[in-house]
């Protein structure tokens, strides 16, 4: 037995884990028969807690590839392949993933577990909307199948359940059909955030949409954004160029990132962007940017830091932002990696977080006064009518939670009916209060 | 396109090695034990886009069969361009020391079934006077250290005989590479604590893929080990009884 320190991308908290690494399904099905509850894990990039437990079942051994179907798109494969990995096979032959999050270095089963979204939310929704079946292996270390026309119950449980409900062993996935694999991007700045939130409006029909926002300055500029719109481009070759990342291999030893820092990058990043300007840009550099630098989570120092998303409704949405925003820029700890998207409508699994309206996603390097700030925006939030992600969470309470994903104690009767309560937990649920 | 036998095809890094090959349209042929797993590897190599994936199971102990498996990979893929040895278990020191049985089947896996699979190996690619041999061997095989000597040992014999036999070859147009990983994060070390020294077994793949393009005869991954063991070799016998290593 093998007893590590473990965290998610956060580098917050840090616990100590019996680290499991099954090396095929029938090895993951006789660890959960084992006594006591446990956690799947894949790379670990949930910021916080979602994956931290004292029994962890690492699933970086189960990766393989069981089927893909170059002509319909249909690709199945073990949940512990990465999208790095899919996109290898997937883009010569012409196919991209339904849905990206911001970066490839998730594996597939945690991007179901987290039902993660992407810059095209608006138009297809989250990864488990794309998802055909899932082979899961319960509490009782049975593997069966869930779709949306079998076991749908544990289907909209599990997308989305943040591990709770079982151990996916694979999933089939639909891609879509690429013709190149450049992005045509255009960027479009806002000098505050009504006008972000007006020019997401104008643009809903763009195939992706996202902002970078500026979360430091006050005043009239609050809010002021960078909006990069994109569309695939249809000719232009097949090309996936994956190279190993940049490396920064410790924690930089006083965190380079502070707020003089934070202040330049986000003023340089403002006046760099030349506003209506159209570019051809990679798959790589439009979806996935910052997997350029491996562990870009060192630069915030050995303490770490916590990543905090919210979504608020799209009623008074604009407002609201601009009221949650100026929190912020008070509290003068936000980041140079802040985020500003608009969301399309919700779907019906019991803890997924989008619902139509505007979401900030954003780095605070963690502090004793930063976990007040959360809390305090926490509140806020809520007040608001929305809720907070829970793959980035590590400090929301019982409460909060609660009270936000209404459908949490039909999540628990799921997990019950299936086995799952005492065999499934993490950090975060205990702390979350789920069973 | 090359052909491409694997033995211990279900080795993480014998993996890694073979899905860099799947993804440059090679034809593959692995040989493990585990029927289920080796079939897995096999579908995903496929997919990965390897030309051709054929499996063969045996206990690579039983040694009789060696002969048998190699004619069949011939055959199958008509002809061998590139053999990767890298089948072996990590020995469990201290239960070696208690029992000469364990001892012995340590050298068995991990010495003696790869001489055998080196020896007929060598006879046919000497014959052919083309080929590439690449056996993963370890830095524990550059020196007998108390807290794993029998794995060392068995090692070091593998180093020395693929040293003899690459300068046996090297008139044949035959390569020999030996392959000396430090600590590599994979199923067989799962039980150790990971530290700074630690290394991927992508990364591992990634060199010795590279080592066996260029041919070259000796490769420390990562290449810091040869330094380390460059220095732990030079330690003077009367210090090093001393130390703990």
């Amino acid at each position: 037995m093998k007893i590590q320190k473990i965290s998610g991308w956060g580098n917050y908290p840090i616990h100590k884990a019996e680290l499991l690494t099954p090396l095929s399904c029938s090895a993951v099905k006789a660890e959960i028969k084992q006594k006591g509850a446990l956690i799947a894990r894949g790379m670990g990039r949930c910021y916080g807690d979602s994956s931290n437990a004292s029994r962890v079942l690492q699933t970086s051994y189960c990766d393989h590839f069981l089927d893909f179907n170059a002509d319909t798109g249909q690709l199945t494969a073990e949940a512990g392949i990465t999208l790095q990995e899919i996109l290898k096979v997937i883009v010569p032959k012409g196919w991209f993933l339904p849905v990206s999050p911001g970066t490839s270095y998730v594996t597939l089963g945690g991007a179901i577990a987290s039902d993660v979204h992407g810059k095209n939310h608006h138009i297809a929704g989250t990864f488990g909307q794309h998802v055909k079946s899932i082979n899961i292996a319960l509490g009782s270390g049975e593997v069966i199948t869930t779709s949306l026309s079998e076991n749908e119950d544990l289907f909209y449980a599990t997308c989305g359940g943040m591990g709770l409900t079982g151990v996916i062993i694979s999933a089939s996935i639909q891609l879509t059909p690429i013709r190149s694999s450049l992005i045509n991007q255009k960027t479009i700045k806002a000098d505050c955030i009504e006008s972000a939130c007006e020019a997401f409006e104008d643009n809903c029909n763009s195939t992706y949409s996202v902002a970078w926002i500026d979360c430091l300055t006050k005043g009239r500029n609050l809010g002021r954004s960078v909006i990069m719109l994109g569309e695939h481009i249809e000719s232009g070759g097949l090309e996936i160029d994956i190279k190993n990342p940049l490396s920064i291999p410790f924690n930089t030893p006083t965190a380079l990132l502070n707020s003089f820092t934070m202040k330049t990058f986000n003023n340089a990043y403002w006046h760099k962007a030349s506003h209506n300007k159209v570019q051809e840009l990679s798959l790589k550099t439009y979806f996935y940017p910052l997997d350029a630098i491996g562990s870009w989570n060192k630069l915030y120092g050995k303490a770490g830091f916590l990543q905090y998303q919210f979504v608020i409704p799209k009623d008074d949405g604009v407002a609201n932002m601009r009221t949650l925003l100026a929190e912020i820029a008070q509290s003068g700890e936000g980041s140079f990696l802040a985020v500003l998207k608009q969301f399309g409508k919700a779907n019906n699994n019991l803890l997924s977080f989008p619902v139509e309206g505007y979401t900030l996603a954003l780095d605070f390097k963690l502090s004793a006064a930063t976990v007040k700030t959360l809390h305090r925006l926490d509140d806020l939030v809520v007040g608001m009518g929305g809720r907070i992600y829970l793959t980035k969470d590590a400090v929301m309470k019982e409460v909060t939670f609660k009270s936000t994903y209404p459908k949490w104690e039909m999540f628990e009767s799921v997990r019950e009916k299936y086995g799952a309560i005492g065999k499934f937990s993490s950090s975060q649920s205990k702390r979350l209060g789920l069973a | 396109m090359k052909k491409i036998l694997i033995i211990g095809a279900t080795s993480s890094i014998a993996e890694h090695c073979a899905r860099i090959w799947a993804a440059r349209g090679d034809e593959l042929y692995l040989v493990a034990r585990d029927e289920l797993r080796v079939q897995t590897i096999a579908d995903d190599l496929k997919i990965r886009g390897a030309l051709q994936v054929r499996t063969y199971c045996t206990d690579l102990n039983d040694m009789k069969r060696h002969n048998e498996l190699l004619n069949e990979a011939d055959s199958a893929m008509g002809g061998i361009d590139i053999v990767l040895i890298a089948h072996g278990t990590l020995s469990d020191q201290k239960l070696c020391e208690k029992s000469i049985d364990n001892t012995l089947i340590e050298m068995q896996t991990n010495a003696f079934s790869t001489i055998s699979l080196l020896t007929h190996i060598a006879n046919q690619f000497e014959e052919r006077k083309e080929g590439t041999i690449c056996v993963i061997s370890s830095v524990a095989g550059d020196r007998g250290r108390a807290s794993n000597y029998v794995y060392g040992s068995a090692k070091a014999s593998v180093n020395a005989f693929t040293s003899g036999l690459r300068q046996r070859l090297n008139k044949s147009n035959v390569a020999v590479v030996t392959i000396k990983p430090g600590f590599v994060d994979t199923p067989m070390t799962s039980d150790f604590k990971k530290g700074i020294l630690w290394v991927q077994p992508l990364t591992v793949a990634i060199k010795i893929v590279n080592a066996i393009d260029i041919k070259k005869a000796e490769v420390y991954v990562p290449a810091f080990w040869w330094l380390v063991m460059s220095a732990i070799k030079m330690i003077p016998n009367q210090l090093f009884k001393r130390i703990k290593l």
